[in-house]
């Protein structure tokens, strides 16, 4: 890594001043002549027969312009895709309609699209629809899905098994025979519902002169958009263009293609009309993706000094009534690669049972796939722990990957980059004063008070790449990034990314890094992102991609810049190249520095181009495509300190100390905070957040009355602390920290409490521990 | 019904219809659209602006009722190119991330701090309680309020 002045700066956020004074670009911001407005009538059964459709009272109403039914969309909009086809797997992706043909599978399925000239019209015109249905029986519980007479969503999908995956890394059936302890458990990973504070909407122009369609949407990744936007409509690619400039946050719900936005577009199309369409959040609680909703069945086995041998999981994973996007590869790759964690586990035998249920599709959410693992392999180990009477600490300290063996190959068949696990093991007990906290906890118990300290060391896969890896797991896409680097005449750089951030700030880590690299002010530098006109091709950000993948394409196009304007410089200052030193954005003759050309002047001259080297083209602009040559592995370790009332089951946060090492650090400001948010949902699940359906299908927790998103006073305060293990992978060695507060707190917080709970017996309660949960658990135990 | 609403220091005389949240008079009517829209049951406060000095959810308001009242949104609250201080806190801070639930925050923060000068954290988060951010998890909204009150009190 080259010695910098921004990299490591906390600097402030370049794109806060819009934002705190309310002139963000957000998509519903957006506004345009002629606009009309779209409604989606959705199913309220979660499976039925839809046996008419009578929509001519809204037709006749006073500013309803068109209302359309999928019957007239079949031949206008192919279905929604999906675009991670899993090998091997016996994989069925049935059809899914923008708006149901014939059947609907889960409530919240569109069946109706109302055109109006304003959105209040709109929503009037949905009550005047009539839909007959012949309502089926419904089915939520994947792994009763799976028995013989449970409710069929599909003919093709005999019992309603979308794709079973499995992966058999070493001897798990010999580690099991020869296991001095062995243990099974049950574990449930509830379902949870992203909430992006901003809702998904679109607007939508075609425009039937030039045959372009502009859509403005909510997107973590535009290009995808437009490809699989392309795909859907057939409208060339080279005609459409999509814009998501300000995101109001994602967690993985903004990545797939839904059916607003096909809608708004194909209809747009037909009516040759501006199309708005903004989901409320009711709409966005049942008919965006859902994520985790794991039944876990898991087998360990270990010795009796502690040292586990080998780890066994079949899972059922709930993907609601259709595939989304990304849905086959979420519970499969994302999660089964990644069970062995941090620690050295020889044998893991992985069986995932793809489900479809009459529930909303699930997708990635923040994590992805992980935090699943992650739980239930921190849950384990604690409850190894505990058969053993080991301190949880120590029995993870005995089962790491050494640091001297990085890097790692995993019995998964992952390379971990870089490790020291035991270094933030080590930070985290000396911040919470690990000791002096167990003695006070014996204290407490003595007089009926319940102190808990919970654990997570965890390892997790960011940086999502490379595209061979990408190719040979089925998805339908590479996993490189790209980044375009003008200079313009004036010294001035536009740097065009096709990461798309929505709340991780890179308008000012990009900007770091080209100012670093160029020497130039950091003000005279734009991040553009967010509008496929402008972008060569982007993947998006997710996955904890956009530093790793992305930043490293943006230095990499810089690098390309400076190599054509030294070449430039050199033939100013009348040397060779290899003579030319760039320091401080200054090109100057090594040996002789007061001979020299600043930045801007070299920019300049490659735009006149009255005297350019032999065989240099005019023009100061580059592009990169960087396909990473491995992901990136960050880990660190959670402590979480709770105490909890058994009388009541309500639980106090006392302290909450994370321990990350995420590679080098481009804005820690900036990673603290994602750590923060990250920390805030993983607790949440472990606490607060549970998507319940009633068994007819019906969501329960269908707002925000009912599905318990945090608020201020539900949260502690989060002592955040670093180590720094560089990664070999990309030049700045950083590794990505969207997700691991996600990753890593919800065992940390679950096994705080079931550790203050011991003195009752206790080793085990579903997640989220809500004090009904806890309550229960305690009056069983006292009898 | 024809109203006439004073926001951010001028006067608008609009017709609406009576069932016309103010939200939207804000946003689609004055184009206005600092004031965001994050949920449907008044749980997100995205949208709090101040009416008459004091902070409410512009989407359990209609229009009509703001007949003759004075309004602050997010746009109006930074004064002669000088951002309030609850503003700056929250840039200064990292009081926010994408962004999109900033302004209600912001609008209750100002009302806090106009009832509550020196707030406890814990009075802080209680204030708060009707604001939900998804990206912060609220530690560094916290700090910021606290960057704002020691800024007010000096």
């Amino acid at each position: 890594m080259a010695v910098t002045k921004l990299f490591g700066a906390s600097v402030k956020r370049r794109e806060d001043p819009r934002l705190i004074t309310g002139r963000g670009n957000f998509t519903d911001h957006i506004k345009l002549p002629g606009t009309l407005f779209m409604a989606l009538k959705r199913s309220p059964h979660a499976h039925a027969r839809i046996v008419r459709i009578d929509a001519s009272k809204a037709r006749a109403m006073p500013g309803v312009v068109a209302v359309y039914t999928g019957q007239d969309l079949v031949d206008k909009l192919a279905p929604v895709p999906c675009a991670w086809l899993i090998p091997d797997s016996d994989l069925k992706v049935p059809s899914y309609r923008a708006l149901a043909v014939d059947k609907v599978r889960y409530v919240g399925d569109a069946v109706a699209a109302v055109v109006a000239e304003n959105r209040y019209v709109a929503e009037d015109a949905l009550e005047a629809i009539d839909v007959e249905y012949e309502v089926l029986p419904a089915i939520v519980d994947q792994e009763r899905a799976t028995q013989d007479g449970a409710p069929q969503l599909y003919d093709d999908v005999p019992n309603n098994i979308a794709f079973h995956w499995k992966l058999h890394a070493g001897d798990f059936d010999s580690a099991w025979n020869q296991a001095e302890v062995k243990l099974s458990r049950r574990l449930i990973n509830h379902r949870l519902i992203p909430t992006a504070m901003e809702p998904r909407g679109a607007l939508a122009h075609y425009n039937p002169g030039t045959g372009d369609l502009t859509i403005w949407c909510t997107s973590q990744n535009p290009h995808v958009h437009r490809l699989l936007l392309s795909a859907v409509t057939g409208i060339p690619e080279t005609r459409i263009r999509v814009i998501a400039t300000d995101v109001g946050g994602g967690f993985g719900s903004k990545i797939p293609m839904y059916s607003g936005e096909m809608l708004a577009s194909a209809i747009s199309r037909d009516l040759g009309r501006p199309i708005k369409w903004f989901e409320s959040r009711r709409e966005n609680y049942v008919a965006t993706i859902h994520g985790r909703d794991h039944i876990q069945y898991v087998d360990l086995a270990a010795t009796r000094d502690g040292k586990v041998t080998g780890i066994r999981v079949k899972s059922y994973a709930n993907l609601g009534a259709y595939l989304s996007t990304a849905s086959p590869g979420v519970p499969t790759w994302l999660f089964g690669l990644m069970l062995s964690g941090a620690y050295a586990i020889l044998a893991v035998h992985v069986d995932v049972f793809g489900v479809v249920t009459n529930t909303t599709p699930t997708d990635a959410y923040r994590g992805a796939g992980r935090p699943e693992a992650t739980y239930l392999l921190e849950r384990m180990m604690d409850l190894l722990a505990r058969e053993l009477g080991m301190d949880p600490a120590e029995i993870r300290r005995k089962n790491f990957i050494p640091k001297e063996q990085f890097p790692y190959t995993t019995a998964t068949g992952l390379q971990y980059d870089s490790g020291n696990y035991e270094a933030t093991l080590d930070r985290a007990l000396e911040l919470v004063n690990y000791q002096q906290l167990r003695r006070e906890q014996e204290e407490l118990r003595a007089q009926g008070r319940y102190l808990g300290i919970g654990f997570s060391t965890y390892v997790e896969v960011c940086g999502l790449a490379p595209s061979a890896a990408a190719g040979a797991m089925g998805f339908q896409g590479g996993l490189w990034e790209s980044a375009t680097v003008r200079v313009h005449p004036s010294g001035k750089v536009s740097v065009f990314t096709g990461s798309n951030p929505h709340g991780q700030g890179e308008e000012t880590t990009f900007a770091q890094l080209v100012a670093d690299e160029l020497g130039v002010p950091i003000d005279d530098i734009e991040i553009v992102h967010g509008d496929t006109e402008m972008i060569p091709f982007g993947m998006g950000t997710y996955g904890s991609r956009s530093l790793a993948v992305g930043g490293t394409a943006v230095i990499m196009a810089t690098r390309k810049v400076k190599e054509k304007a030294t070449k430039i410089a050199a033939h100013l200052l009348e040397v060779a190249p290899e003579d030319v030193a760039f320091e401080n954005g200054r090109f100057f003759v090594k040996g002789a520095p007061d001979r020299a050309k600043t930045f801007q002047e070299v920019a300049g001259a490659a735009y006149l181009a009255w005297s350019m080297p032999e065989g240099v083209t005019p023009g100061l602009e580059e592009t990169h495509f960087h396909d990473p040559i491995n992901n990136t592995f960050p880990f660190g370790c959670h402590i979480c300190v709770v105490e909890v009332d058994a009388d009541t089951g309500k639980v106090s946060f006392r302290k909450y100390v994370a321990v990350d090492d995420v590679g080098n650090v481009v804005n820690p400001m900036i990673v603290d905070g994602q750590v923060h948010g990250g920390i805030a949902q993983g607790l949440a699940q472990a606490v607060y957040e549970y998507a319940a359906y009633d068994e007819n299908g019906q969501l329960l927790t269908a707002t925000l009355m009912d599905y318990a998103v945090p608020k201020a006073s539900m949260l502690p305060r989060f002592d955040v602390d670093r180590t720094v293990t560089p990664t070999p992978v990309n030049p700045m060695g950083a590794k990505g920290a969207g997700e691991t507060g996600t990753i890593a707190s919800t065992p940390a917080v679950a096994n705080a409490i079931i550790d203050a709970l011991s003195p009752f017996g206790i080793d085990h309660i579903d997640i989220p521990l809500t004090p009904e949960r806890i309550w229960r658990a305690v009056q069983e135990r006292r009898g | 019904m024809q109203i006439t609403v004073k926001v951010n220091g001028v006067a608008h005389t609009h017709d609406v219809e009576p069932r016309m949240l103010l939200v939207h008079f804000l946003r689609d009517v004055l184009n206005l659209t600092g004031t965001h829209i994050g949920c449907d049951t008044s749980q997100c406060g995205a949208c709090t602006v101040l009416m008459n000095g004091k902070a409410v959810k512009s989407c359990t308001v209609f229009a009509v009722q703001a007949d003759g009242a004075e309004i602050t949104t997010i746009e109006g609250l930074a004064r002669d190119g000088q951002l309030h201080p609850v503003q700056e806190g929250f840039w200064e801070m990292h009081g926010l991330q994408c962004g999109y639930c900033t302004p209600g925050m912001i609008m209750t923060a100002v009302d806090l701090l106009q009832r509550i000068p020196n707030p406890t954290e814990e009075q802080i988060r209680h204030y708060l309680e009707g604001n939900l951010c998804r990206c912060t998890g609220y530690h560094n909204i916290v700090r910021a309020v606290q960057y704002a009150a020691e800024k007010m009190r000096a």
